[in-house]
């Protein structure tokens, strides 16, 4: 006959929700959580308050002379009346319809490139498009008067020179990745050689050797400008990194799938262009948008051999002697410009790689 | 002649030697263009201008220096510095990344978001906006020398620097540094030891506790035996400016604070990473078979998470003295500020000196991945 005990009575479940309680779960759930929640409310009410006090409430927005700015506050009448340099630098006034047409041209491509899956035609958008913008921005057809490089900057030039940098060194980089996985001894050797090197130094002496040794190596005839000087250095910079990504990704494809096209005939190139690499650009993707970040952050290199980019734009329109002293606002304003781009880029990529991970599975 | 074309073995020789042919065929046409370009413009060739007087002024050197010295010092002190604003930033921005990597993971709500917050705010800012932020607004917003903010009035901050008390290097201070070194062999040592020991018998040792009260004793005992003697040169206000104890200048200290608050984002995260990469499992495993919360983290969990974490902060050690170039925007005395930059200006041997600086910098990558290799290798998980 057993005997059966009767289990006392559990208490019952606390009430588990309510902001009460989940401020006591997380936020004061021992002396040394406690003691790191005042630390972060400290750091709150240090950094908050002051800033919207002097960027919002005592800033001043109306007007357009420096007369508006009194007091502590941020003066954004200072970036109202230089938005133009900060995003077209001394390109002329009547020209800027153009700069715009192709910033237009640019949200339709994308708008068609949602519409038409099919590769060739994308890429032959894509061409188009850089053509156009090309002749657009600099003139010298169809009537359109030249403007020179020199004119270029602020926004525009910032992002003239990542997407030059981005759509220049991919082709370079996929050849350098295919060269470096290469069985061939040699090729692999110079590939190396080239990535290591790259890699090995700071964009700055790329930059600074393609502007001054690189007129060196080319008979007197043939002169670059500065741009495309830079243009080259950041191109062969970033050519190299994407060459690492990509080789990544094409480690990560099972050789099961070499030896697929290899069994049904197709030849070196058909099989890395048709099979590998775009399983291999697949798994790449959140990388290399992680390295368009770091160039289009990069590119504000450029100022130190004297371009006029996003960045340097702070320092010209600062020294305006009827604005001197609003460097703040200018250092501000570009910061935010230049987060809201690389975090929606970074957004972007971890959106993609959640997408790809769940293909995979 | 056409099957021969079809032997991929042929193919791939021919393929290189096309290759070799065009690179060579490159690098000669551009070797002949440089030479004639080099004798038609009268440019000087050669390693010799390194021997020549200077002839300007460094303001921050770790070394002496003064203007009739060589450009070969001008390049000594340029490296030092290079290596010195990189070892400062690579200290603080690793133990900034620690803590708010352990803080991304803490069970804190508001720490957890700050540290997000910190790192997708500064990783999202160019490197080079931020050092011209701290030094154009935050650094040349400090007061004037006299208006200097004044910390116990042994430090003080102003818009010409950070001065702070300097050791003389007397008796006392060499005994001291001695010891400290002295205390981290042992640890090192007794570290070896104990975990023999334990893989041996068991028995733990508690290597932390004593290491920790060994590096605070030994060295108040060195302070004693050498003199218990501190000779600080104070910084005083004399005239308009600081004299005395040792100032940091307004460009290393942007640079450094840049490069550290932007690098700590990248640590933070591979920090975090390593964390969240250990396996659940692994830390059930080791409560199942009894091991303390402390034991777990030091034996099961640390060991993995560290493995994963240290490549890519070494990466990022790399990455700063790299982004230490960028002082030339700000005008740092470092290696691409005095020698890419000024010597460069004045002697005009841009092949030379470019190749100089970059070769610097390629040693120094080489080194960090050659220790990386070895790291890698040594970390590996041993499978049989």
């Amino acid at each position: 006959m057993a005997v059966y005990n009767k289990i006392s009575q559990r208490e019952a479940p606390s009430n588990s929700k309510g902001a009460i309680h989940w401020m006591r779960d997380n936020l004061f759930s021992s002396p040394l959580n406690t003691a790191l929640t005042m630390l972060g409310i400290a750091i709150l009410v240090w950094i908050i308050p002051p800033f919207i006090k002097w960027s919002l409430i005592d800033a001043h927005f109306a007007g357009d002379s420096r007369a508006q700015c009194t007091g502590d506050g941020a003066c954004w009448v200072f970036i109202k009346v230089k938005m133009s340099m900060f995003m077209y630098g001394f390109y002329p006034e009547v020209d800027r319809w153009r700069v715009n047409l192709v910033a237009i041209f640019f949200v339709v491509l994308i708008g068609l490139f949602k519409l038409i899956k099919k590769d060739t035609v994308r890429f032959f958008m894509l061409t188009g498009y850089f053509i156009v913008a090309f002749i657009l921005i600099r003139g010298g057809f169809f009537g359109l008067n030249v403007v020179d490089t020199n004119k270029w900057g602020g926004l525009m030039l910032t992002i003239i020179v990542a997407a030059v940098g981005i759509v220049c060194s991919f082709p370079i980089g996929i050849l350098f990745a295919f060269g470096r996985s290469s069985k061939l001894p040699i090729i692999k050797s110079i590939s190396v050689t080239y990535i290591e090197f790259i890699r090995g130094v700071p964009l700055i002496t790329i930059l600074f050797m393609s502007s001054v040794i690189l007129p060196l190596f080319f008979p007197e005839g043939i002169t670059f400008n500065k741009l495309l000087r830079a243009l080259i250095g950041i191109t062969l910079f970033q050519a190299a990194y994407i060459a690492e990504i990509v080789r990544g990704g094409l480690q990560s494809i099972p050789s099961g799938q070499y030896e697929a096209a290899d069994a049904i005939g197709l030849s070196y190139w058909q099989k890395m262009i048709l099979v590998i690499l775009p399983q291999a650009l697949k798994v790449a993707i959140p990388n290399l948008v992680g390295s368009f970040i770091a160039l289009f952050q990069d590119t504000t290199l450029v100022l130190i051999i004297g371009l006029f980019d996003l960045l340097a734009m702070v320092q010209l329109t600062s020294s305006d002697s009827k604005w001197l002293g609003f460097e703040t606002e200018g250092y501000v304003f570009v910061t935010i410009l230049f987060w809201v781009f690389c975090y929606s880029m970074s957004v972007y990529s971890r959106s993609l790689e959640k997408r790809f991970n769940t293909n995979n599975k | 002649m056409l099957a021969f074309l079809r032997d991929r073995r042929v193919r791939g020789y021919l393929f290189q030697l096309i290759t070799i042919i065009g690179v060579v065929a490159f690098l000669w046409y551009i070797g002949v263009n440089t030479t004639h370009n080099i004798e038609q413009r009268g440019i000087k060739t050669g390693f010799g201008f390194l021997n020549s007087t200077a002839g300007f002024g460094i303001n921050d050197s770790p070394i002496s220096y003064t203007p009739s010295n060589s450009y070969g010092r001008v390049f000594l002190v340029g490296l030092l510095n290079t290596l010195i604003v990189s070892f400062v930033a690579i200290i603080f921005s690793t133990i900034l990344g620690l803590f708010v990597g352990v803080l991304r993971l803490s069970k804190n709500w508001l720490m957890r978001k700050l540290s997000a917050a910190y790192i997708e705010i500064f990783r999202n800012i160019p490197i080079l906006l931020q050092i011209l932020f701290w030094y154009n607004v935050v650094l040349r917003s400090l007061p004037s020398p006299r208006g200097s903010i004044d910390i116990f009035g042994t430090i003080f901050i102003n818009n010409r620097g950070l001065y702070i008390p300097q050791p003389a290097l007397d008796a006392t201070v060499i005994s001291v540094l001695l010891s400290f070194i002295l205390v981290i062999v042992f640890v090192f040592f007794l570290n070896r030891w104990s975990n023999k020991r334990q893989e041996q018998t068991g028995q733990e040792f508690p290597v932390l506790p004593v290491g920790l009260g060994l590096l605070i004793v030994v060295p108040i005992i060195g302070y004693f035996v050498g003199g218990a003697n501190f000779d600080f040169s104070y910084p005083h206000l004399q005239g308009f400016n600081f004299q005395g104890g040792k100032q940091f200048y307004p460009e290393f200290i942007a640079l450094a604070m840049a490069i550290t608050i932007y690098t700590a984002t990248f640590i933070a995260e591979a920090v975090r990473s390593g964390i969240e990469a250990v396996n659940k499992g692994q830390k059930e495993a080791a409560a199942s078979i009894g091991l303390s919360s402390y034991q777990a983290l030091k034996l099961v969990v640390l060991p993995q998470a560290v493995r994963i974490a240290i490549p890519p902060t070494i990466n990022q050690y790399l990455n700063i003295v790299k982004n230490s170039s960028l002082a030339t925007a700000i005008g740092y005395p470092e290696l691409v500020t005095v020698f890419a930059g000024t010597t460069l200006n004045q002697v005009g041997q841009a092949i030379e000196i470019i190749s100089i600086t970059m070769l610097v910098y390629l040693v120094v990558s080489l080194v960090v991945s050659a220790l990386l290799n070895w790291i890698n290798h040594k970390m590996k998980i041993k499978e049989r």
